[in-house]
C-alpha cells in the first residue's frame, strides 16, 4: 500500500488543520471563595445599587469574594440568553438575577434552582417580608428566590400643569371618575389625555383595569387558576380597557415607555400608567412638575415586581451563594441596594430614613396594602404566558376585538397552566 | 493496491475538512432541528416523547389568535411588495443608465451603495423616517409631506394593520434595488451589440427593440433577481426588529421563532424554522437544478 505524494501532502494538510482546531485551553481552577453573581445590572442606578450590595457583602461575608458576572444590554434579554446556555451546559453561576414570582417557574420546572424555604426560616425572612409577597412567591409550598427590591407597577403619573388647566384638582379614585377626567381633558383640547406605549405597557394598563374591576383577590386568582378568564366581569373590564385606549395616542405601538413619558413632560399628555421607576427617570431628566397616585380603583392594592436572586442547582460555591442570599435578604443589604437603585426594600422593617419622598410613600403602602403580582413584569406569569398575552394585547391594539382578546387570554392561561 | 494512486483521492482528502464541517454544522444540525421539531418539548426540560407532526399541525390549527398564519400573511405581503419593488426600481435605473447616461459610474455607485449598509443600521434610520405621527405630531417623512403641503400623503406607515408590511418593505427596496439594477445592467451588457444593430436595420423602434429583442434575453436575470430577493425576504428578521421591534403588527415567522425560543418552547421554534426552511427550499432548489442543467448544456 503506497500513497502518492499528492495524497500524502493532502493528508498532512488536513491533519494540521484538525490539530489546530483541537488545540484546547485548560481552565483555571476556580478559586473556591469566589461567588459569581450573574446580573444585567451594568450601569446607572442599577449598577450603583449593586455596588452598595457588594460593599455590604464584603462586610457580612469576609470569607468570600464577589465576582461580577453582569451581562449588559437589551433590558436583560442578552443576559437571559447567556444564562440559558450556561444552565444547559451545567455551568451555572453561583447565583443569578431573575424576576421573583411566576417567571421563576421556567427555572423551577427545568429543575435548575434549589428550594430555599429552610433558609427563609433560618434568616427570619418569613416574618420580615409581607405575607402577601410570601404567598405570591410560594410554589407548591416551596420558595426559590430572595427578592432584593420591590417596584410598584400600578402607579398613575401625571403632568400637574395640564391637569390644573383642565380644572382637575383631586386624583380620581374610581375608573368612572377617571374616564370623566379624561373627557374633561379632551374637551379642553388635550389630544392625548392618556399616554401609552407598545404592547407590554398596554398589558400593564389592562392589568390595572382588571384590578379595579375584579378586586385584588380575584385578580390574583386569574394567575393561579381560581378566577375564570371567560367570566363576564373580565369582559366588562376589557370593554373599559378598550375605552381607555381611545384616549391614548394613536401611534402607541411605536412608543416605548420613555416615549410616552416624553408626552407627559412636554405637556402633550396628562396621564401615564407606568411602574415607579418612572420617578427616578423623571428626576434624572430634571422634570419636576409631575404628580403620582395609585391607578384609579386600585387603592389598597400594591402590584409588585421584584428582582431576586436564586441558588442554582449545581452551583460551585453553595456556602458562598447562601451568604450572598443572606446579605440580599438582610435589612442592611436591602437598604444599601434600594436607596441607590430607586426601588424599595421587600422587608417591612427597614427604616425609611434616607429614601427620597416617592419611595417613602411607597414603603408605607407596601406595609399596609394588599400585594398582587404583575404579568407584564413576570411576577404573575411565566415567560411563555407573558409572551402570549403581550402578543394578544398587540393585536387588540390594532383591531379592538374584545371577544378575541378574551378568548386569547383564556386560551393562553389554559395552555400554560397545562404545561407545568 | 494501485487504486490509492487514483487522482480523486487527494481531491477528496483536501475538501474533506469542509465536507465534514458542512456535514456536521449544517446538515447535521438541520437533522437535529427536524428531530427536535417532532418532540413534545415545550419547556427547558427534556423531551416528553415523540410527537410526530403535531407541532406542525398545531401551528396552523391551534395557535392562539392564529398567530402563525398571521405571521405568514405578513410575510407574503412583505415578500410581494419587496420583490416587485426591487424589480421595478432596479429595471428603471438600469434602463436609464444603460442608455449611456453621463457619469454612469457615479450613479451606479450611488444606487448600489445602500446595499453596503446593514439592515440594522438602516432600520434605525427608517424607524425614524417612517414615524407614523400625522398632522401636528408628524415626524420623519410625514413631516416632510406636511411641510410640502402634501398632507394627503401622510400615512401610518408600518402601523397600519393591513398594509403595514408593505411599508416595512420600503427600506428593503431602498437597500436592494441597486443590487437588482446591477444584475440588469450586467444582463444588458451581456446582449451582443449585433442584435441591436440587426433590430435597427430592420427598422424596429426603440420600444420594439426593448420589448421584442432585449427583454426576452433578460429572463434569466429576472429569475436570479427574484430568487435572491425572495429568499432574503423570507428570512427577514434584522430589519423588522430594528424598525418596529418584535410585536404583533409586523410579526413574521423568523421573528416568531425568536420570540418562541425566548420562552423556551424549543419544539415549536424548531417546527417554525423547519417550515421556513422547506418554503425557502421549494423556491431555491428548482432554481439550482435549473442552473445546474443550463451549465451542463453550455
Amino acid at each position: 500500500m503506497r500513497f502518492t505524494r499528492q495524497a500524502a501532502v493532502a493528508l498532512v494538510a488536513v491533519a494540521a488543520l484538525f490539530s489546530a482546531a483541537a488545540c484546547s485551553s485548560s481552565e483555571d481552577p476556580a478559586a473556591e471563595k469566589n461567588v459569581e453573581v450573574f446580573t444585567w445590572w451594568a450601569d446607572g442606578g442599577e449598577k450603583a445599587g449593586l455596588d452598595g450590595l457588594v460593599a455590604q457583602f464584603g462586610t457580612a461575608c469576609p470569607d468570600f469574594a464577589f465576582v461580577n458576572g453582569a451581562v449588559a444590554g437589551g433590558a436583560g434579554s442578552n443576559a437571559k440568553s447567556v444564562l440559558a446556555s450556561r444552565l444547559q451546559t451545567n455551568d451555572p453561576p453561583s447565583t443569578f438575577q431573575a424576576h421573583a414570582g411566576a417567571e421563576l417557574s421556567d427555572y423551577i420546572n427545568a429543575d435548575q434552582v434549589e428550594d430555599i424555604s429552610a433558609q427563609y426560616a433560618e434568616w427570619g425572612l418569613t416574618s420580615a417580608f409581607p405575607k402577601g409577597l410570601i404567598d405570591n412567591i410560594t410554589v407548591d409550598g416551596k420558595i426559590y428566590s430572595v427578592p432584593a427590591n420591590i417596584h410598584r407597577a400600578n402607579v398613575l403619573w401625571s403632568n400637574k400643569t395640564v391637569l390644573a388647566k383642565a380644572g382637575i384638582t383631586a386624583d380620581a379614585t374610581t375608573l368612572d371618575a377617571f374616564i370623566a377626567d379624561l373627557d374633561k381633558l379632551k374637551a379642553k383640547g388635550v389630544a392625548t389625555p392618556l399616554a401609552l406605549g407598545k404592547d407590554w405597557t398596554q398589558v400593564m394598563l389592562l392589568e390595572s383595569v382588571l384590578i379595579s374591576d375584579l378586586g385584588a383577590d380575584k385578580f390574583t386568582g386569574l394567575w393561579n387558576g381560581s378566577t375564570d378568564w371567560k367570566g363576564a366581569d373580565v369582559t366588562a373590564a376589557i370593554e373599559k380597557f378598550k375605552k381607555l385606549l381611545t384616549y391614548s395616542n394613536a401611534d402607541r405601538d411605536t412608543f416605548d415607555w420613555t416615549d410616552a413619558e416624553k408626552l407627559i413632560m412636554e405637556g402633550k399628555a396628562a396621564y401615564q400608567l407606568m411602574g415607579d421607576w418612572e420617578a427616578a427617570d423623571l428626576d434624572a431628566k430634571g422634570f419636576k412638575d409631575y404628580g403620582y397616585s395609585v391607578f384609579p380603583g386600585n387603592t389598597g392594592t400594591f402590584q409588585w415586581l421584584a428582582d431576586a436572586f436564586v441558588l442554582p442547582k449545581g452551583a460551585k460555591n453553595v456556602e458562598g451563594t447562601k451568604c450572598w442570599l443572606k446579605t440580599v435578604g438582610s435589612a442592611e443589604g436591602q437598604k444599601a441596594f434600594n436607596v441607590k437603585k430607586g426601588s424599595i426594600p421587600a422587608r417591612t422593617d427597614v427604616s425609611s430614613d434616607g429614601f427620597p419622598a416617592y419611595q417613602q410613600a411607597a414603603m408605607t403602602s407596601w406595609k399596609a396594602d394588599k400585594q398582587v403580582p404583575s404579568c407584564a413584569h413576570g411576577s404573575a406569569c411565566s415567560q411563555g404566558l407573558q409572551g402570549a398575552i403581550v402578543s394578544a394585547a398587540g393585536k387588540f391594539s390594532t383591531d379592538g376585538d374584545v371577544a378575541a382578546l378574551q378568548n386569547a387570554l383564556a386560551a393562553a392561561a389554559a395552555q400554560f397552566a397545562a404545561k407545568k | 493496491m494501485r487504486s490509492w494512486k487514483r487522482p480523486w483521492l487527494s481531491g477528496l482528502l483536501l475538501i474533506s475538512p469542509s465536507l465534514i464541517l458542512l456535514g456536521v454544522l449544517v446538515y447535521g444540525l438541520i437533522a437535529w432541528t427536524v428531530n427536535l421539531s417532532m418532540q413534545d418539548r415545550h419547556n427547558a426540560r427534556e423531551s416528553k416523547g415523540f410527537a410526530g407532526l403535531d407541532n406542525y399541525v398545531n401551528l396552523f390549527t391551534n395557535d392562539i389568535n392564529d398567530r402563525f398564519t398571521h405571521s405568514l400573511k405578513n410575510l407574503l405581503v412583505f415578500t410581494i411588495v419587496f420583490m416587485v419593488g426591487t424589480l421595478v426600481m432596479g429595471l428603471i435605473w438600469a434602463l436609464l443608465l444603460e442608455r449611456g447616461a453621463r457619469a454612469e459610474g457615479v450613479f451606479r455607485t450611488v444606487y448600489l451603495f445602500p446595499m453596503a449598509v446593514s439592515f440594522v443600521a438602516s432600520g434605525v434610520v427608517w424607524r425614524w423616517l417612517m414615524n407614523p405621527g400625522e398632522g401636528d405630531d408628524a415626524g420623519g417623512l410625514n413631516a416632510v409631506f406636511g411641510g410640502l403641503g402634501l398632507d394627503f400623503l401622510q400615512n401610518p406607515w408600518w402601523t397600519d394593520p393591513d398594509w403595514g408590511m408593505a411599508a416595512m418593505a420600503v427600506p428593503a427596496i431602498w437597500q436592494l434595488a441597486g443590487y437588482v439594477m446591477a444584475l440588469f445592467l450586467a444582463g444588458f451588457r451581456g446582449i451582443p451589440n449585433e442584435l441591436r444593430e440587426a433590430a435597427a436595420m430592420d427598422g424596429a423602434s426603440n420600444f420594439q427593440l426593448y420589448r421584442r429583442v432585449l427583454f426576452p434575453q433578460l429572463t434569466p436575470t429576472v429569475l436570479s433577481a427574484m430568487i435572491i430577493t425572495g429568499h432574503m425576504s423570507m428570512k427577514m428578521f434584522d430589519l423588522i426588529m430594528s424598525v418596529s421591534g418584535a410585536q404583533w403588527i409586523t410579526e413574521v415567522p423568523a421573528v416568531y421563532v425568536w420570540q418562541t425560543l425566548l420562552t423556551s418552547d424549543y419544539a415549536k421554534a424548531a417546527a417554525i424554522s423547519v417550515f421556513l426552511l422547506v418554503v425557502v427550499a421549494i423556491v431555491v432548489v428548482p432554481y439550482l437544478i435549473h442552473v445546474n442543467r443550463a451549465e451542463k448544456r453550455s
